[in-house]
């Protein structure tokens, strides 16, 4: 595709991708105090990446973001969650009880490690998958013809 | 009968009419691009109702998802089909309607047992729900009681959302190839 | 009736948008627009769910930082409205399901369109119709 007539979309997602994405890991962090988490954080991450990918091409959008790097992604997340789990049952408490996380009680650290942990276990399941789904559908998109646009 | 009175009542007429238009009109149109848009106005409108009912989190996620991802997805998915649809028979469209009608009469006739809107002390809002705010500050202590609810205490619900995603996201790449080497090789 | 009415209006008005979406599920012969009509009643379905979580005069339920940890919690509380957090997780969850559901069923019209090289469900059935008298089943 040449990208010759869309100066100004190339300039100014340039300059808004890092943007994007800083407010994607704001939104994550913040969650516990403002609005947030895991799952609308993945999804503007992603997002970030759809944004890079439909300006500058779906290529170049698999040589920053590999597919195969998306692919073990969406496990590794999932999985993370579930191992948080694991570890709350070999500490000697219940499924996702995290106060055995941490012995500091009286400040519920176990509560604040398990959640920060299972949210980004959140955050990498579903940035990989909502590229992934992108990912396969613009695997097979027909170019746009510029008379399209 | 309510006896607080919301300034955010006011709001609600307008999006539902907002909603009402702009429903109709997606099912009226034929033309799939227009269809496409307007639904993801259609999520946007929600997701600014969502505010407006304190929902800012569902509101968020509603914006982000079901008016930016959906819509990028349906448009994908548009361009890789057709454009258009055809107009719908009219026999079809009169089974549809008679579907459609016996099964709102039916939600209709159990309206009486829907809590009132906006009662604090309606069943749905005077148990288990408005707990989880007294019960966050003694166990968990985060300010927003939403993420607190959904990764401590309901954590076990939200493992099985993780996976829901997993399947999906491994079903998609199944059916239509990551777009690697595996997506090239069918074009 | 009136009172029941219209104390219960904003459910009245969903319904019906659910029932938008259910005609679009119904009468579309097209499956792209038949999955739109989907995503219409799956958010009617949200707007059910966070109608009933509303309290009048309430707050989105995030607390104040120092009641969060435990300072006059009690006195808070005794002043404070919020409206109900629970469906509000409910619905969070179901969203970024419901975008993944949709992803899936996407993928398999696509398939279709590639299998058939069409998506109107008539002409589907018509194809397999015809390949089913050819085989003389």
């Amino acid at each position: 595709m040449t990208m010759s007539p869309h100066v100004i979309l190339r300039v100014v997602s340039k300059v808004l991708i890092p943007f994007i994405v800083v407010f994607g890991f704001y939104v994550h962090f913040h969650g516990e105090y403002s609005p947030g988490g895991g799952f609308q954080a993945g999804v503007i991450l992603a997002s970030a990446v759809i944004l890079y990918a439909l300006i500058f091409g779906v290529d170049a959008a698999r040589r920053a973001v590999p597919p195969a790097v998306v692919r073990v992604g969406f496990a590794l997340g999932a999985m993370l969650y579930a191992g948080v789990g694991f570890a709350t049952l070999l500490l000697g408490g219940d499924f996702l009880d995290y106060d055995v996380l941490h012995p500091d009680l009286s400040h519920h650290t176990g509560q604040h490690m398990g959640i920060i942990l299972i949210e980004i276990g959140v955050l990498v399941t579903v940035t990989c998958v909502m590229i992934a789904i992108f990912y396969a559908f613009a695997g097979r998109t027909p170019e746009i013809s510029e008379e399209d646009w | 009968m309510i006896q607080t009175v919301d300034l955010t009542q006011y709001f609600d007429y307008v999006f539902m009419a907002m909603l009402l238009s702009v429903g109709i009109a997606v099912v009226r149109l034929r033309s799939l691009f227009a269809a496409v848009m307007l639904t993801g106005v259609y999520s946007l409108l929600s997701a600014v109702w969502f505010v407006s009912l304190d929902a800012v989190d569902v509101a968020f996620t509603e914006a982000a998802v079901g008016a930016g991802i959906s819509t990028v997805l349906l448009l994908g998915a548009m361009l890789l089909t057709s454009r258009e649809c055809n107009p719908v028979p009219a026999s079809r469209h009169w089974a549809a309607l008679a579907v459609v009608v016996v099964a709102g009469a039916l939600l209709f006739y159990a309206l009486g047992d829907m809590p009132v809107y906006g009662d604090p002390n309606s069943p749905a809002n005077a148990y288990v729900g408005m707990e989880y705010m007294t019960m966050t500050v003694d166990d968990i202590a985060i300010p927003n009681v939403v993420t607190a609810v959904l990764s401590s205490y309901r954590g076990f619900d939200t493992m099985g959302e993780v996976f829901v995603v997993f399947a999906a996201g491994l079903g998609v790449a199944l059916l239509l190839g990551l777009g690697g080497a595996a997506g090239k090789r069918e074009d | 009736m009136v009172e029941l009415l219209a104390d219960r209006f904003n459910y009245a008005v969903i319904i019906v948008l659910m029932m938008v979406g259910l005609y679009a599920v119904i009468a579309s012969a097209n499956l792209v627009k038949r999955l739109v009509g989907l995503t219409i009643f799956q958010t009617s379905v949200f707007l059910l769910y966070i109608t009933i979580g509303k309290v009048f005069g309430g707050e989105p339920p995030i607390l104040p930082g120092d009641v969060a940890h435990g300072y006059h919690a009690e006195d808070h509380f005794s002043h404070a409205v919020y409206s109900n957090p629970l469906p509000h997780v409910l619905i969070l969850t179901a969203i970024v399901v419901g975008v993944a559901t949709l992803a899936m069923g996407l993928a398999l019209v696509v398939r279709i369109r590639e299998a058939y090289g069409t998506i109107e469900d008539v002409e589907i059935s018509d194809a397999d119709y015809s390949s089913e008298v050819e085989r003389g089943a």
